[in-house]
């Protein structure tokens, strides 16, 4: 069961949304809306469904409606129509004391121009929701102190916001969202404002967290690298509309509209794409299954990124055999497979 | 028909706004004098009390809290400190110790009095349009108004003296701090305030936690503006029966002495200048959107 789903999830903005939803269902585009009744859409009949413990990245140009869409989860912005379900909560059917309650317990979210209160320490930045929830002051400076330390900022809790610069002031907005332990953290351009490198290591940091806790995140980004390196899963906003959802390697083989291949058609496939995606795969009674004649081939393992594959099978004469983490024989890779997999158009993943 | 369109105002159109009023002052007066009067004395008996202890202290450590107040306030300014605690030597040497204690006292009572009832105002303007809508014009009267026209009825309301100065003070010297504390309750940035929201704040945490505590050099500001203005109804207040320096301005004009409204004008001029660098001072200080120094 997903974690967090969301059924034809819409949002329009203006005096009278309900009075836009027909021309919606009729499909007026967003612009004619506009024009013609002075409503802005922002989302227009999403489904979306995350799993536990993944990481569900939407991206999408300026104004597609990614704030929008990450603002009806904790209905920051009230949707317009459509369900929205936590586990078993209807989240849309909350009231607004048991809406508190749920953002207070089970969602966390981080802001790209970070948001900290610019009046408190980090410690009492960290603390903030804890403090929401009533936690006495000693045990909520506890578990603030630990989340500091574990987000690298020890020695830092008495500084000001202002004191900090903007890597470590976003590990503060990221030490305050997982101090409630929540079950779903909301990432808005979580790390857009931060400079390449220090952005790259804030993309790590969350890896590494993630790989620890485990959170159902939804990561909002308009960089499709940074897309690709955190996403379990991409979801392609277009005006509003999801027009593509899939694994990375999916997105980047098969945009499904000129608006997504618009989006890959510059990143570095190599560095995208994994051995796995490009190999053929070992079916039953395939060459491959007797394995004697490559036996001394170069071996690949399945995960491993296929610029670092591609090195090791342009010099040898014959196809590498990939294996699993365990060993298992799953496929093969030569250097023409690999290669065609890099060209827009070709290297079509065998399944 | 039209036969209204004459070159003299038509004499039957007489909305009687001066009858009403002076009935509703009437039926104020017969039947809440009570409460009026009760008022009074209340407000009287506090101001006494912190007129007794502002002259009990001895001028030096008068002069020396003020300098020490205006030091912590202009973060660690030696120069301004001891600037404006030779001004304050300069008003003893007028021989106006005492009437400036009297002032400062009638100012301290009538700006907290402004304060306490300005903030939960403009609070509450913050939260409401329709509130707001309605207040601005209401505010902006009360600025333009010149002042005799409410001294009168104050002073039936509230005697002559003192506590009728400290309301008079107090009708022309809220609006600003209603305005800036709506003001700064209202620019507090949209994404924190959001973050209060995402984490679960209720309305009241959202005030006391993050809004309030943000506004505050806004709010800081809007004190610096209402001490100013009261500063500038010291003399219009001794009119109605204030004592302090606003009494020696007038003493001075009555008696043609130039000489005594200089110097009792010159007392209020540096009362002004600390309560400005104080308050001021402050306002920066606590700018936690500023970059730090
Ligand atoms: N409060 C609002 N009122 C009116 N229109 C809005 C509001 N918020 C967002 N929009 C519009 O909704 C669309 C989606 O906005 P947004 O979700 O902020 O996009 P993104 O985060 O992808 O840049 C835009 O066209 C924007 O102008
Ligand atoms: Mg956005």
């Amino acid at each position: 069961m997903p974690h967090l789903e969301a059924r034809r999830l819409t949002k329009v903005f203006g005096p009278d949304p309900d009075s836009v939803l027909p021309l919606l269902r009729d499909g007026v585009g967003k612009d004619e809306i506009l024009e013609r009744t002075g409503h802005t859409v922002g989302l227009q009949a999403v489904d979306m469904t995350v799993e536990p413990g993944e990481t569900f990245v939407v991206m999408g140009l300026s104004g597609s409606g990614k704030s929008t869409l990450v603002r009806c989860v904790n209905r920051l912005i009230e949707p317009t129509t459509g369900t929205l379900r936590l586990d078993d909560t209807d989240v849309l059917a909350l009231s607004s004391g048991a809406l508190r309650e749920l953002r207070r317990r089970r969602m966390g979210m981080v802001f790209q121009r970070f948001a900290l209160l610019p009046h408190r320490s980090v410690l009492d930045n960290v603390s903030f929701g804890l403090q929401v929830q009533g936690v006495p002051r000693a045990e909520r400076e506890r578990r603030a102190g630990a989340w500091v330390e574990r987000v690298g900022l020890q020695g830092y809790e008495r500084a000001l916001p202002r004191e900090l610069s903007g890597g470590m002031q976003q590990r503060v907005g990221l030490a305050r969202a997982l101090c409630t332990d929540p079950e779903v953290l909301l990432m808005d351009e979580a790390f857009s404002a931060l400079d390449p490198l220090i952005r790259r290591e804030m993309q790590d940091e969350l890896l590494r967290l993630q790989a620890e806790l485990g959170k159902t995140i939804v990561f909002i980004t308009h960089d499709l690298d940074e897309a690709l390196r955190l996403g379990d899963r991409v979801a392609v906003l277009k005006d509003g509309l999801l027009v593509q959802v899939g694994t990375p390697a999916e997105i980047v083989m098969h945009p499904a509209d000129d608006y997504v291949r618009a989006f890959v058609e510059h990143v570095d496939r190599s560095r995208v794409l994994k051995v796995r995606h490009v190999m053929c795969t070992a079916a039953a009674g395939s060459p491959l299954a007797n394995g004697s004649a490559l036996a001394e081939g170069v071996r690949l393992q399945a995960n491993m990124p296929l610029h670092e594959a591609l090195a090791l099978v342009a010099s040898a004469s014959e196809a590498a055999i990939v294996v699993d983490t365990s060993g298992r024989t799953v496929g093969r890779l030569d250097a023409r497979t690999a290669l065609s997999a890099l060209v827009r158009g070709h290297g079509e993943p065998s399944r | 028909m039209l036969e209204f369109l004459t070159r003299e105002f038509p004499a039957t159109w007489r909305l009687p706004l001066r009858g009403w009023t002076n009935d509703a002052v009437n039926w104020l007066l017969l039947n809440y004098g009570d409460v009026f009067r009760g008022f009074t004395e209340t407000l009287l008996q506090v101001l006494l009390r912190v007129e007794r202890f502002l002259s009990a202290l001895p001028w030096w450590l008068v002069v020396l809290l003020v300098a020490l107040l205006v030091w912590h306030a202009t973060a660690r300014s030696w120069w301004t400190a001891a600037t404006l605690a030779g001004l304050m030597v300069l008003v003893g040497s007028f021989g106006l110790w005492a009437s400036m204690m009297t002032t400062l006292a009638i100012m301290l009572v009538a700006t907290i009095f402004t304060i306490v009832l300005g903030i939960p105002a403009g609070i509450a303007m913050a939260r409401s349009d329709r509130l707001k809508r309605l207040f601005r014009p209401l505010l902006d009267g009360m600025q333009t108004m010149p002042s005799f026209v409410y001294l009168v009825p104050v002073v039936m309301f509230f005697g002559l003296g003192n506590v009728a100065a400290i309301i008079a003070t107090f009708v022309y010297a809220v609006p600003p701090i209603i305005r800036l504390t709506d003001l700064g309750l209202r620019l507090v940035d949209k994404e924190v305030m959001e973050a209060a929201d995402a984490f679960g704040a209720s309305e009241r945490q959202a005030l006391f936690l993050v809004r309030l505590p943000l506004a505050v050099p806004t709010i800081m500001a809007g004190i610096n503006q209402t001490i100013m203005m009261a500063l500038a109804m010291v003399v219009v207040a001794s009119m109605i029966g204030a004592r302090g320096l606003g009494q020696e301005v007038l003493r001075g004009l009555q008696r043609g002495d130039v000489g005594l409204g200089l110097e009792a004008g010159l007392a209020i001029v540096i009362v002004a200048v600390v309560m400005d660098r104080v308050t001021a001072g402050y306002s920066r200080r606590w700018d936690h959107t500023l970059e730090e120094r």
